[in-house]
Protein backbone atom coordinates (compact mmCIF):
# COMPACT_ATOMS: atom_id res chain seq x y z
CA UNK A 1 0.00 0.00 0.00
CA UNK A 2 1.33 3.13 -0.98
CA UNK A 3 2.65 6.15 1.70
CA UNK A 4 -0.30 9.05 1.70
CA UNK A 5 1.08 13.06 2.26
CA UNK A 6 -1.07 15.61 3.20
CA UNK A 7 -2.56 18.49 5.78
CA UNK A 8 -4.16 17.86 8.47
CA UNK A 9 -7.34 19.08 8.85
CA UNK A 10 -8.43 18.57 12.75
CA UNK A 11 -11.81 17.73 14.35
CA UNK A 12 -12.84 17.27 17.65
CA UNK A 13 -14.47 14.02 19.92
CA UNK A 14 -17.80 12.11 18.66
CA UNK A 15 -17.90 13.41 15.23
CA UNK A 16 -21.02 11.56 13.86
CA UNK A 17 -22.42 10.59 10.57
CA UNK A 18 -24.95 13.55 10.11
CA UNK A 19 -22.08 15.90 10.61
CA UNK A 20 -20.42 13.98 8.01
CA UNK A 21 -23.04 14.41 5.71
CA UNK A 22 -26.56 15.46 6.74
CA UNK A 23 -29.73 13.32 6.80
CA UNK A 24 -31.22 16.43 4.66
CA UNK A 25 -28.88 15.76 1.67
CA UNK A 26 -27.94 11.77 1.79
CA UNK A 27 -31.75 10.65 0.80
CA UNK A 28 -31.37 12.23 -2.15
CA UNK A 29 -29.13 11.02 -4.86
CA UNK A 30 -26.70 8.54 -5.40
CA UNK A 31 -24.10 11.01 -6.68
CA UNK A 32 -21.48 11.21 -4.29
CA UNK A 33 -19.43 13.84 -5.91
CA UNK A 34 -22.60 16.10 -5.49
CA UNK A 35 -22.88 14.91 -1.86
CA UNK A 36 -19.26 15.10 -1.13
CA UNK A 37 -19.76 19.13 -1.44
CA UNK A 38 -21.75 18.88 1.69
CA UNK A 39 -19.07 17.00 3.77
CA UNK A 40 -18.71 18.34 7.46
CA UNK A 41 -21.17 21.42 6.21
CA UNK A 42 -22.69 21.78 9.84
CA UNK A 43 -19.56 22.36 11.49
CA UNK A 44 -17.56 24.43 8.89
CA UNK A 45 -19.57 25.38 6.05
CA UNK A 46 -16.04 26.44 3.68
CA UNK A 47 -14.39 22.69 4.64
CA UNK A 48 -15.38 21.05 0.82
CA UNK A 49 -13.41 24.40 -0.12
CA UNK A 50 -10.74 23.88 2.24
CA UNK A 51 -9.17 21.01 1.05
CA UNK A 52 -6.36 19.65 -1.28
CA UNK A 53 -6.22 16.34 -2.73
CA UNK A 54 -4.59 13.88 0.00
CA UNK A 55 -5.07 16.07 2.52
CA UNK A 56 -6.28 14.11 6.10
CA UNK A 57 -9.39 14.58 8.46
CA UNK A 58 -7.55 14.01 12.18
CA UNK A 59 -10.38 13.38 15.13
CA UNK A 60 -10.41 12.37 18.95
CA UNK A 61 -12.83 9.78 20.07
CA UNK A 62 -15.75 7.69 17.93
CA UNK A 63 -15.11 9.69 14.64
CA UNK A 64 -18.06 8.25 12.77
CA UNK A 65 -20.68 7.69 15.38
CA UNK A 66 -24.02 7.71 14.44
CA UNK A 67 -25.86 6.43 11.43
CA UNK A 68 -25.14 3.23 9.67
CA UNK A 69 -24.89 5.41 6.30
CA UNK A 70 -21.80 4.86 4.07
CA UNK A 71 -22.61 7.57 2.29
CA UNK A 72 -20.51 8.98 4.72
CA UNK A 73 -17.18 7.24 4.42
CA UNK A 74 -18.51 7.60 0.94
CA UNK A 75 -18.24 11.46 0.38
CA UNK A 76 -15.11 11.68 2.42
CA UNK A 77 -13.32 9.52 -0.21
CA UNK A 78 -14.87 11.65 -3.11
CA UNK A 79 -13.93 14.78 -1.07
CA UNK A 80 -10.34 13.75 -2.01
CA UNK A 81 -8.83 13.19 1.70
CA UNK A 82 -6.80 10.86 1.72
CA UNK A 83 -7.13 9.14 5.26
CA UNK A 84 -9.32 9.55 8.35
CA UNK A 85 -6.92 9.93 11.57
CA UNK A 86 -8.62 9.64 14.54
CA UNK A 87 -8.09 7.80 18.72
CA UNK A 88 -11.03 5.06 18.20
CA UNK A 89 -13.83 4.84 15.28
CA UNK A 90 -17.88 4.12 15.82
CA UNK A 91 -18.10 -0.02 14.79
CA UNK A 92 -20.59 0.57 11.83
CA UNK A 93 -18.13 3.81 10.08
CA UNK A 94 -15.13 1.50 10.49
CA UNK A 95 -16.69 -1.44 8.37
CA UNK A 96 -18.00 0.41 6.20
CA UNK A 97 -14.67 2.66 5.62
CA UNK A 98 -12.78 -0.31 4.98
CA UNK A 99 -15.33 -2.15 2.61
CA UNK A 100 -15.42 1.16 0.43
CA UNK A 101 -11.48 1.27 0.17
CA UNK A 102 -11.08 4.51 2.36
CA UNK A 103 -8.20 4.26 4.79
CA UNK A 104 -8.98 4.75 8.28
CA UNK A 105 -5.85 5.35 10.99
CA UNK A 106 -6.72 4.49 14.70
CA UNK A 107 -3.51 6.46 16.59
CA UNK A 108 -2.78 9.05 19.42
CA UNK A 109 -3.90 12.20 17.00
CA UNK A 110 -3.45 14.40 20.43
CA UNK A 111 0.32 14.70 18.43
CA UNK A 112 -1.49 16.33 16.14
CA UNK A 113 -2.45 19.82 15.11
CA UNK A 114 -4.47 21.79 12.50
CA UNK A 115 -1.95 22.07 9.14
CA UNK A 116 0.58 20.07 10.38
CA UNK A 117 1.99 17.60 7.02
CA UNK A 118 1.63 13.74 7.58
CA UNK A 119 3.17 11.42 5.89
CA UNK A 120 0.84 7.89 6.54
CA UNK A 121 2.43 4.71 6.10
CA UNK A 122 -0.13 1.70 6.62
CA UNK A 123 2.38 -0.64 5.26
CA UNK A 124 4.91 0.49 8.30
CA UNK A 125 1.98 1.16 10.59
CA UNK A 126 2.98 4.54 11.76
CA UNK A 127 2.29 8.14 11.34
CA UNK A 128 5.08 10.66 10.60
CA UNK A 129 4.20 14.44 11.61
CA UNK A 130 6.49 15.99 9.30
CA UNK A 131 5.72 19.42 11.09
CA UNK A 132 6.47 18.72 14.61
CA UNK A 133 8.96 15.54 13.48
CA UNK A 134 7.23 12.58 15.70
CA UNK A 135 6.54 9.08 14.55
CA UNK A 136 3.02 8.19 15.67
CA UNK A 137 2.53 4.24 15.89
CA UNK A 138 -0.77 3.07 14.25
CA UNK A 139 -3.01 0.34 15.51
CA UNK A 140 -2.60 -2.28 13.49
CA UNK A 141 -6.28 -3.89 11.49
CA UNK A 142 -7.72 -7.23 12.26
CA UNK A 143 -5.90 -9.48 9.49
CA UNK A 144 -9.33 -9.47 7.95
CA UNK A 145 -10.02 -6.20 7.59
CA UNK A 146 -6.27 -6.11 6.02
CA UNK A 147 -7.25 -8.87 3.43
CA UNK A 148 -10.60 -6.73 2.60
CA UNK A 149 -8.79 -3.33 2.54
CA UNK A 150 -5.91 -5.28 -0.10
CA UNK A 151 -8.23 -6.73 -2.51
CA UNK A 152 -9.76 -3.04 -2.83
CA UNK A 153 -13.08 -3.29 -0.43
CA UNK A 154 -15.38 -5.64 0.07
CA UNK A 155 -16.45 -5.23 -3.79
CA UNK A 156 -13.50 -6.52 -5.09
CA UNK A 157 -13.45 -9.13 -3.02
CA UNK A 158 -16.88 -10.33 -3.82
CA UNK A 159 -15.39 -9.82 -7.79
CA UNK A 160 -12.07 -11.71 -7.09
CA UNK A 161 -13.91 -14.51 -4.87
CA UNK A 162 -17.00 -14.62 -5.94
CA UNK A 163 -18.32 -14.33 -1.82
CA UNK A 164 -16.40 -14.31 1.39
CA UNK A 165 -13.27 -15.48 1.42
CA UNK A 166 -11.96 -14.98 4.93
CA UNK A 167 -11.78 -18.81 6.83
CA UNK A 168 -8.60 -19.15 7.88
CA UNK A 169 -7.14 -15.22 7.75
CA UNK B 1 -16.33 -22.38 29.73
CA UNK B 2 -20.09 -20.59 29.87
CA UNK B 3 -21.49 -18.72 26.61
CA UNK B 4 -23.23 -15.25 26.70
CA UNK B 5 -26.37 -14.52 25.02
CA UNK B 6 -24.35 -12.97 21.92
CA UNK B 7 -21.94 -15.97 21.76
CA UNK B 8 -24.70 -18.83 21.62
CA UNK B 9 -26.26 -17.10 18.88
CA UNK B 10 -23.61 -16.77 16.24
CA UNK B 11 -22.15 -19.83 17.51
CA UNK B 12 -25.16 -21.34 16.02
CA UNK B 13 -25.04 -18.89 13.04
CA UNK B 14 -21.49 -20.18 11.83
CA UNK B 15 -21.85 -23.57 12.72
CA UNK B 16 -19.54 -24.31 15.70
CA UNK B 17 -18.38 -22.94 19.28
CA UNK B 18 -17.27 -19.15 19.14
CA UNK B 19 -16.28 -17.06 22.29
CA UNK B 20 -15.56 -13.07 22.34
CA UNK B 21 -13.10 -11.87 19.86
CA UNK B 22 -13.35 -14.39 17.23
CA UNK B 23 -14.45 -13.80 13.62
CA UNK B 24 -16.92 -15.74 12.11
CA UNK B 25 -18.24 -15.53 8.68
CA UNK B 26 -22.12 -16.08 9.75
CA UNK B 27 -25.36 -17.40 8.58
CA UNK B 28 -27.83 -14.27 8.56
CA UNK B 29 -31.63 -15.07 9.37
CA UNK B 30 -32.94 -11.35 7.81
CA UNK B 31 -31.84 -8.15 5.83
CA UNK B 32 -33.63 -5.37 5.67
CA UNK B 33 -32.39 -1.70 3.82
CA UNK B 34 -34.90 1.96 3.83
CA UNK B 35 -34.79 4.26 1.40
CA UNK B 36 -31.56 5.81 2.53
CA UNK B 37 -29.47 3.30 2.48
CA UNK B 38 -31.28 0.22 0.14
CA UNK B 39 -30.62 1.91 -3.34
CA UNK B 40 -26.86 1.92 -2.47
CA UNK B 41 -26.70 -1.04 -2.01
CA UNK B 42 -29.02 -2.40 -4.84
CA UNK B 43 -26.22 -0.71 -6.68
CA UNK B 44 -22.99 -2.36 -4.76
CA UNK B 45 -25.12 -5.79 -5.05
CA UNK B 46 -24.92 -5.30 -9.20
CA UNK B 47 -21.08 -4.48 -8.73
CA UNK B 48 -20.76 -7.64 -7.26
CA UNK B 49 -21.76 -9.55 -9.87
CA UNK B 50 -25.21 -10.55 -7.57
CA UNK B 51 -28.03 -11.72 -9.92
CA UNK B 52 -30.32 -12.98 -7.23
CA UNK B 53 -30.57 -12.46 -3.53
CA UNK B 54 -30.01 -15.51 -1.74
CA UNK B 55 -33.78 -15.69 -0.47
CA UNK B 56 -36.10 -13.24 -1.20
CA UNK B 57 -38.54 -13.93 1.74
CA UNK B 58 -35.55 -12.89 3.76
CA UNK B 59 -35.36 -9.63 2.22
CA UNK B 60 -37.01 -6.76 3.70
CA UNK B 61 -37.09 -3.32 1.53
CA UNK B 62 -38.66 -0.37 3.76
CA UNK B 63 -39.48 2.92 2.25
CA UNK B 64 -39.98 5.04 5.47
CA UNK B 65 -36.98 7.48 5.37
CA UNK B 66 -38.92 10.10 2.62
CA UNK B 67 -42.46 8.83 2.63
CA UNK B 68 -44.79 10.16 0.47
CA UNK B 69 -41.48 11.24 -1.83
CA UNK B 70 -40.91 14.68 -1.51
CA UNK B 71 -38.99 15.25 -4.56
CA UNK B 72 -38.47 13.67 -7.57
CA UNK B 73 -34.83 12.60 -6.86
CA UNK B 74 -36.23 10.68 -4.11
CA UNK B 75 -39.09 9.38 -6.19
CA UNK B 76 -36.58 8.13 -8.55
CA UNK B 77 -34.92 6.31 -5.52
CA UNK B 78 -37.80 4.53 -4.36
CA UNK B 79 -38.91 3.89 -7.76
CA UNK B 80 -35.42 1.64 -8.01
CA UNK B 81 -36.51 -0.13 -4.74
CA UNK B 82 -39.89 -1.15 -6.08
CA UNK B 83 -38.76 -2.95 -9.11
CA UNK B 84 -36.35 -4.80 -7.50
CA UNK B 85 -38.60 -6.09 -4.87
CA UNK B 86 -40.72 -6.85 -7.42
CA UNK B 87 -38.58 -8.26 -9.58
CA UNK B 88 -37.02 -10.41 -7.00
CA UNK B 89 -40.55 -11.11 -4.87
CA UNK B 90 -38.84 -9.40 -1.93
CA UNK B 91 -40.93 -8.09 0.86
CA UNK B 92 -41.85 -4.35 0.48
CA UNK B 93 -42.72 -1.81 3.08
CA UNK B 94 -43.95 0.92 1.04
CA UNK B 95 -45.38 4.51 1.79
CA UNK B 96 -47.44 4.34 4.78
CA UNK B 97 -46.39 0.74 5.89
CA UNK B 98 -44.48 2.47 9.08
CA UNK B 99 -40.55 2.83 9.95
CA UNK B 100 -38.68 -0.01 9.30
CA UNK B 101 -37.84 -1.34 12.49
CA UNK B 102 -41.61 -1.00 13.90
CA UNK B 103 -42.40 -3.25 10.48
CA UNK B 104 -40.06 -5.24 11.58
CA UNK B 105 -40.99 -6.73 14.76
CA UNK B 106 -44.05 -6.90 13.60
CA UNK B 107 -43.18 -9.57 10.88
CA UNK B 108 -43.22 -11.98 12.86
CA UNK B 109 -40.39 -13.43 11.04
CA UNK B 110 -37.47 -11.79 13.74
CA UNK B 111 -37.55 -13.59 16.71
CA UNK B 112 -35.23 -14.77 19.59
CA UNK B 113 -31.71 -16.71 18.19
CA UNK B 114 -31.93 -14.96 14.30
CA UNK B 115 -28.95 -12.93 13.22
CA UNK B 116 -30.47 -9.68 11.79
CA UNK B 117 -28.15 -7.47 9.56
CA UNK B 118 -30.24 -3.90 8.89
CA UNK B 119 -28.63 -0.93 6.79
CA UNK B 120 -30.33 1.01 9.78
CA UNK B 121 -28.21 1.54 12.83
CA UNK B 122 -30.75 1.35 14.81
CA UNK B 123 -31.30 -2.46 13.86
CA UNK B 124 -30.10 -3.58 17.15
CA UNK B 125 -34.14 -2.88 18.01
CA UNK B 126 -34.59 -6.61 17.43
CA UNK B 127 -32.57 -6.98 20.56
CA UNK B 128 -35.58 -6.90 22.54
CA UNK B 129 -36.54 -10.30 20.68
CA UNK B 130 -33.49 -11.93 21.72
CA UNK B 131 -32.04 -11.37 18.08
CA UNK B 132 -28.41 -10.77 17.49
CA UNK B 133 -29.49 -7.70 14.91
CA UNK B 134 -26.75 -5.34 14.16
CA UNK B 135 -26.55 -2.39 11.60
CA UNK B 136 -24.91 -2.35 8.93
CA UNK B 137 -23.46 -0.15 5.48
CA UNK B 138 -24.79 -0.55 1.86
CA UNK B 139 -21.89 -2.46 0.71
CA UNK B 140 -21.96 -5.37 3.94
CA UNK B 141 -26.06 -5.65 2.80
CA UNK B 142 -25.34 -5.86 -0.47
CA UNK B 143 -22.32 -8.84 0.39
CA UNK B 144 -25.21 -10.22 2.80
CA UNK B 145 -28.09 -10.16 -0.13
CA UNK B 146 -26.19 -11.98 -2.56
CA UNK B 147 -24.77 -14.94 0.08
CA UNK B 148 -26.86 -15.16 3.08
CA UNK B 149 -24.42 -14.41 5.19
CA UNK B 150 -21.86 -11.90 6.87
CA UNK B 151 -18.37 -11.82 8.62
CA UNK B 152 -18.73 -10.61 12.59
CA UNK B 153 -16.26 -10.45 15.40
CA UNK B 154 -17.87 -12.04 18.14
CA UNK B 155 -18.44 -9.27 20.68
CA UNK B 156 -17.52 -9.04 24.46
CA UNK B 157 -20.78 -8.62 26.55
CA UNK B 158 -21.37 -5.64 29.17
CA UNK B 159 -24.10 -7.18 31.23
CA UNK B 160 -26.36 -4.10 32.46
CA UNK B 161 -28.43 -4.98 35.80
CA UNK B 162 -31.33 -2.39 35.98
CA UNK B 163 -33.17 -2.78 39.17
CA UNK B 164 -36.90 -1.27 39.49
CA UNK B 165 -39.59 -0.44 39.37
CA UNK B 166 -39.04 2.73 37.93
CA UNK B 167 -41.53 5.35 39.18
CA UNK B 168 -44.51 6.43 38.12
CA UNK B 169 -44.67 8.97 35.60
CA UNK B 170 -40.91 7.35 34.13
CA UNK B 171 -40.78 5.43 31.24
CA UNK B 172 -38.23 3.13 29.19
CA UNK B 173 -36.94 5.84 27.49
CA UNK B 174 -35.80 7.79 30.73
CA UNK B 175 -34.56 4.32 31.84
CA UNK B 176 -32.42 4.07 28.29
CA UNK B 177 -31.55 8.27 28.77
CA UNK B 178 -30.09 7.95 32.25
CA UNK B 179 -28.02 4.59 30.83
CA UNK B 180 -26.40 6.63 28.06
CA UNK B 181 -25.82 9.32 30.08
CA UNK B 182 -23.55 6.98 32.39
CA UNK B 183 -22.45 5.20 29.48
CA UNK B 184 -21.55 7.89 27.23
CA UNK B 185 -21.83 8.08 23.69
CA UNK B 186 -18.77 5.32 23.26
CA UNK B 187 -19.15 3.83 26.47
CA UNK B 188 -20.18 0.44 24.63
CA UNK B 189 -18.36 0.43 21.48
CA UNK B 190 -17.63 -2.59 19.98
CA UNK B 191 -19.56 -4.56 22.35
CA UNK B 192 -22.66 -6.53 22.95
CA UNK B 193 -24.76 -5.02 25.72
CA UNK B 194 -27.26 -7.81 27.67
CA UNK B 195 -29.88 -5.76 29.40
CA UNK B 196 -31.33 -7.36 32.33
CA UNK B 197 -33.05 -7.17 35.86
CA UNK B 198 -36.32 -6.24 37.58
CA UNK B 199 -36.66 -2.69 35.37
CA UNK B 200 -36.09 -4.64 32.02
CA UNK B 201 -38.26 -7.51 32.81
CA UNK B 202 -41.45 -5.20 33.98
CA UNK B 203 -41.30 -3.06 30.74
CA UNK B 204 -43.88 -4.15 27.90
CA UNK B 205 -42.41 -5.43 24.66
CA UNK B 206 -43.35 -2.15 23.31
CA UNK B 207 -41.19 -0.46 26.16
CA UNK B 208 -38.22 -3.06 25.61
CA UNK B 209 -37.96 -2.42 21.87
CA UNK B 210 -37.17 1.62 23.28
CA UNK B 211 -34.30 0.14 25.52
CA UNK B 212 -32.83 -1.91 22.75
CA UNK B 213 -33.10 0.56 20.28
CA UNK B 214 -30.94 3.26 21.72
CA UNK B 215 -27.88 0.75 22.37
CA UNK B 216 -26.54 2.28 19.14
CA UNK B 217 -26.56 5.76 20.96
CA UNK B 218 -23.47 4.39 23.90
CA UNK B 219 -21.48 2.62 20.32
CA UNK B 220 -22.94 -0.99 21.14
CA UNK B 221 -23.37 -3.85 18.37
CA UNK B 222 -26.00 -5.11 20.02
CA UNK B 223 -29.07 -4.68 22.62
CA UNK B 224 -29.62 -7.86 24.32
CA UNK B 225 -32.53 -9.29 26.32
CA UNK B 226 -33.70 -12.33 27.71
CA UNK B 227 -36.80 -14.30 26.41
CA UNK B 228 -39.42 -14.25 28.61
CA UNK B 229 -43.44 -14.97 28.58
CA UNK B 230 -44.23 -11.14 27.25
CA UNK B 231 -41.24 -12.22 24.34
CA UNK B 232 -43.59 -15.29 22.96
CA UNK B 233 -46.79 -13.37 23.61
CA UNK B 234 -45.73 -10.55 21.31
CA UNK B 235 -44.75 -13.04 18.64
CA UNK B 236 -48.16 -15.27 19.05
CA UNK B 237 -50.09 -11.77 18.60
CA UNK B 238 -47.67 -11.31 15.44
CA UNK B 239 -47.61 -14.77 13.52
CA UNK B 240 -44.07 -15.77 15.09
CA UNK B 241 -42.59 -18.33 13.49
CA UNK B 242 -40.75 -21.33 15.21
CA UNK B 243 -37.59 -20.03 17.14
CA UNK B 244 -35.04 -21.27 19.41
CA UNK B 245 -34.34 -18.93 22.80
CA UNK B 246 -30.81 -18.86 24.14
CA UNK B 247 -29.95 -17.26 27.55
CA UNK B 248 -26.14 -16.95 28.62
CA UNK B 249 -24.59 -19.16 30.85
CA UNK B 250 -23.99 -18.77 35.00
CA UNK B 251 -20.35 -18.75 34.06
CA UNK B 252 -20.73 -17.10 31.25
CA UNK B 253 -17.61 -14.31 30.65
CA UNK B 254 -18.61 -10.25 30.38
CA UNK B 255 -16.52 -7.43 29.88
CA UNK B 256 -18.05 -6.10 33.02
CA UNK B 257 -20.74 -5.95 34.89
CA UNK B 258 -22.74 -2.58 36.01
CA UNK B 259 -25.71 -2.16 37.64
CA UNK B 260 -28.21 0.60 38.53
CA UNK B 261 -30.82 1.57 40.73
CA UNK B 262 -33.40 3.08 38.93
CA UNK B 263 -35.94 3.47 41.41
CA UNK B 264 -35.89 7.14 41.95
CA UNK B 265 -34.71 8.65 39.23
CA UNK B 266 -36.64 11.49 37.51
CA UNK B 267 -37.84 11.89 33.78
CA UNK B 268 -34.51 12.02 31.82
CA UNK B 269 -33.83 14.89 28.79
CA UNK B 270 -30.82 14.49 26.44
CA UNK B 271 -29.68 17.61 25.85
CA UNK B 272 -28.23 19.52 22.43
CA UNK B 273 -26.34 18.43 20.60
CA UNK B 274 -25.32 15.22 21.96
CA UNK B 275 -27.55 12.17 23.53
CA UNK B 276 -25.30 11.31 26.18
CA UNK B 277 -25.65 15.54 27.41
CA UNK B 278 -28.79 13.72 29.91
CA UNK B 279 -30.20 15.63 32.82
CA UNK B 280 -33.16 15.04 35.04
CA UNK B 281 -36.28 17.15 33.97
CA UNK B 282 -35.69 18.85 36.84
CA UNK B 283 -32.86 20.58 35.16
CA UNK B 284 -34.15 21.61 31.86
CA UNK B 285 -37.35 22.51 32.72
CA UNK B 286 -38.82 25.76 31.71
CA UNK B 287 -37.01 25.94 28.08
CA UNK B 288 -39.18 27.45 25.64
CA UNK B 289 -40.39 24.95 22.98
CA UNK B 290 -41.37 25.93 19.15
CA UNK B 291 -42.14 22.43 18.17
CA UNK B 292 -42.89 18.86 19.61
CA UNK B 293 -42.40 15.60 18.03
CA UNK B 294 -44.08 12.15 18.78
CA UNK B 295 -42.98 9.02 17.06
CA UNK B 296 -39.30 7.03 15.28
CA UNK B 297 -38.74 3.56 15.81
CA UNK B 298 -37.95 4.31 19.43
CA UNK B 299 -41.01 6.31 20.64
CA UNK B 300 -44.11 5.81 18.49
CA UNK B 301 -45.41 2.98 19.38
CA UNK B 302 -49.30 2.43 20.82
CA UNK B 303 -48.35 2.84 24.53
CA UNK B 304 -46.34 6.12 23.33
CA UNK B 305 -49.18 7.62 21.78
CA UNK B 306 -51.37 6.09 24.52
CA UNK B 307 -49.83 8.00 27.08
CA UNK B 308 -49.66 11.19 25.10
CA UNK B 309 -53.36 10.84 24.09
CA UNK B 310 -53.55 10.96 28.22
CA UNK B 311 -51.53 13.82 29.04
CA UNK B 312 -53.63 15.59 26.57
CA UNK B 313 -57.11 14.57 26.78
CA UNK B 314 -59.26 17.62 26.68
CA UNK B 315 -56.10 19.86 27.18
CA UNK B 316 -54.64 22.48 24.12
CA UNK B 317 -51.22 22.55 23.03
CA UNK B 318 -49.72 26.16 23.30
CA UNK B 319 -50.54 28.59 21.06
CA UNK B 320 -47.01 29.28 19.81
CA UNK B 321 -46.22 25.13 19.23
CA UNK B 322 -46.62 22.68 16.77
CA UNK B 323 -47.14 19.30 17.42
CA UNK B 324 -46.14 16.52 15.21
CA UNK B 325 -47.10 12.87 15.43
CA UNK B 326 -45.93 10.18 13.34
CA UNK B 327 -47.66 6.79 14.63
CA UNK B 328 -44.60 3.84 13.78
CA UNK B 329 -46.47 2.01 11.74
CA UNK B 330 -49.64 1.41 9.26
CA UNK B 331 -50.73 -1.42 12.21
CA UNK B 332 -50.10 1.26 15.30
CA UNK B 333 -51.92 4.02 13.18
CA UNK B 334 -54.95 2.13 12.73
CA UNK B 335 -55.36 0.73 16.51
CA UNK B 336 -54.81 4.32 17.85
CA UNK B 337 -57.50 5.58 15.75
CA UNK B 338 -60.08 2.86 16.74
CA UNK B 339 -58.99 3.62 20.56
CA UNK B 340 -59.82 6.89 19.45
CA UNK B 341 -56.01 8.29 20.54
CA UNK B 342 -55.84 9.62 17.17
CA UNK B 343 -59.04 11.91 17.89
CA UNK B 344 -57.68 13.14 21.30
CA UNK B 345 -54.37 14.19 20.05
CA UNK B 346 -56.12 16.02 16.84
CA UNK B 347 -58.56 17.58 18.94
CA UNK B 348 -55.37 18.81 21.33
CA UNK B 349 -53.89 20.12 17.75
CA UNK B 350 -51.60 17.81 17.01
CA UNK B 351 -50.54 17.50 13.36
CA UNK B 352 -50.60 13.45 12.25
CA UNK B 353 -48.43 12.78 9.61
CA UNK B 354 -47.57 9.01 7.83
CA UNK B 355 -45.87 6.69 9.63
CA UNK B 356 -42.48 7.07 8.60
CA UNK B 357 -38.69 9.13 9.51
CA UNK B 358 -39.01 11.71 8.11
CA UNK B 359 -39.25 14.64 10.86
CA UNK B 360 -36.49 12.55 12.65
CA UNK B 361 -33.69 12.59 10.00
CA UNK B 362 -35.07 15.85 8.74
CA UNK B 363 -36.05 14.52 5.29
CA UNK B 364 -39.62 16.16 5.71
CA UNK B 365 -42.68 16.74 7.41
CA UNK B 366 -41.40 19.14 10.50
CA UNK B 367 -37.86 20.87 9.40
CA UNK B 368 -37.50 23.36 12.42
CA UNK B 369 -36.73 26.79 11.60
CA UNK B 370 -32.95 28.80 12.46
CA UNK B 371 -33.44 28.97 16.02
CA UNK B 372 -36.37 27.29 17.41
CA UNK B 373 -36.21 24.54 19.75
CA UNK B 374 -37.97 21.38 18.97
CA UNK B 375 -38.28 18.67 21.57
CA UNK B 376 -38.76 14.92 20.43
CA UNK B 377 -39.37 11.17 21.53
CA UNK B 378 -36.64 10.39 18.77
CA UNK B 379 -33.18 9.15 19.81
CA UNK B 380 -30.79 11.90 18.32
CA UNK B 381 -30.38 15.09 19.01
CA UNK B 382 -27.20 15.86 16.86
CA UNK B 383 -26.84 19.56 15.12
CA UNK B 384 -28.50 19.47 11.79
CA UNK B 385 -30.74 15.72 12.54
CA UNK B 386 -33.98 17.64 11.39
CA UNK B 387 -32.43 19.65 8.94
CA UNK B 388 -31.86 22.56 10.08
CA UNK B 389 -28.20 22.81 12.09
CA UNK B 390 -29.60 26.21 13.60
CA UNK B 391 -32.41 24.25 15.46
CA UNK B 392 -32.11 22.81 19.19
CA UNK B 393 -33.45 19.24 19.93
CA UNK B 394 -34.12 17.80 23.15
CA UNK B 395 -34.81 14.38 23.47
CA UNK B 396 -37.44 13.20 25.89
CA UNK B 397 -40.19 10.39 26.92
CA UNK B 398 -43.57 10.65 24.92
CA UNK B 399 -45.11 11.79 28.12
CA UNK B 400 -42.65 14.33 28.69
CA UNK B 401 -43.41 15.79 25.32
CA UNK B 402 -47.06 15.77 25.48
CA UNK B 403 -46.55 17.59 28.73
CA UNK B 404 -44.13 20.02 27.26
CA UNK B 405 -46.55 20.45 24.22
CA UNK B 406 -48.95 21.97 26.61
CA UNK B 407 -47.18 23.99 28.87
CA UNK B 408 -45.05 25.70 25.77
CA UNK B 409 -41.90 24.90 27.42
CA UNK B 410 -39.80 21.75 28.42
CA UNK B 411 -42.47 19.79 31.21
CA UNK B 412 -41.86 17.59 34.34
CA UNK B 413 -44.96 15.14 33.39
CA UNK B 414 -45.69 13.66 36.07
CA UNK B 415 -48.19 16.03 37.67
CA UNK B 416 -49.94 15.41 34.16
CA UNK B 417 -50.19 11.79 35.02
CA UNK B 418 -51.91 12.06 38.16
Amino acid sequence: MQVLRGRAHKFGDDINTDYIISGKYKFKTLDMDELARHVMEDLDPDFYHKIRPGDFIVAGWNFGCGSSREQAPLVIKHARIGAVLAKSFARIFFRNAINTGLPVVECDTDQIEAGDELEVDLARGVVENLTKGVSIPIKPLPPVMLRILEDGGLIAHFQKHGGFKLEGV
Amino acid sequence: MGQTIAEKILSQAAGRQVQAGEIVVARVDQVMAQDGTAPLAIQVFRQMGGKNPFDPKRVNLVIDHSAPSPTESISNLHKMMREFAWEHGCHLYDVGDGVCHQVMVESGRVGPGCVVVGADSHTCTYGALGAFATGVGSTDLAAALISGRLWFKVPETIKVVCHGPLPPGVFAKDLILYLIGRFTADGATYKAVEYTGSAIKELSMEGRFTVANMAVEMGAKVGLMEVDEKTWEWLREHGGGEFTAFSSDPDAVYAKVVEFDLTSISPQVACPHRVDNVSPVEKVAGTKIDQAFIGTCTNGRLEDLRVAAQILAGRKIHPRVRLVVAPASRKVYLQAMREGILATLVEAGAAVVTPGCGPCVGTHNGVPADGEVVVSTANRNFKGRMGNAKAEIYLASPATVAASAIAGEITDPRPFLK
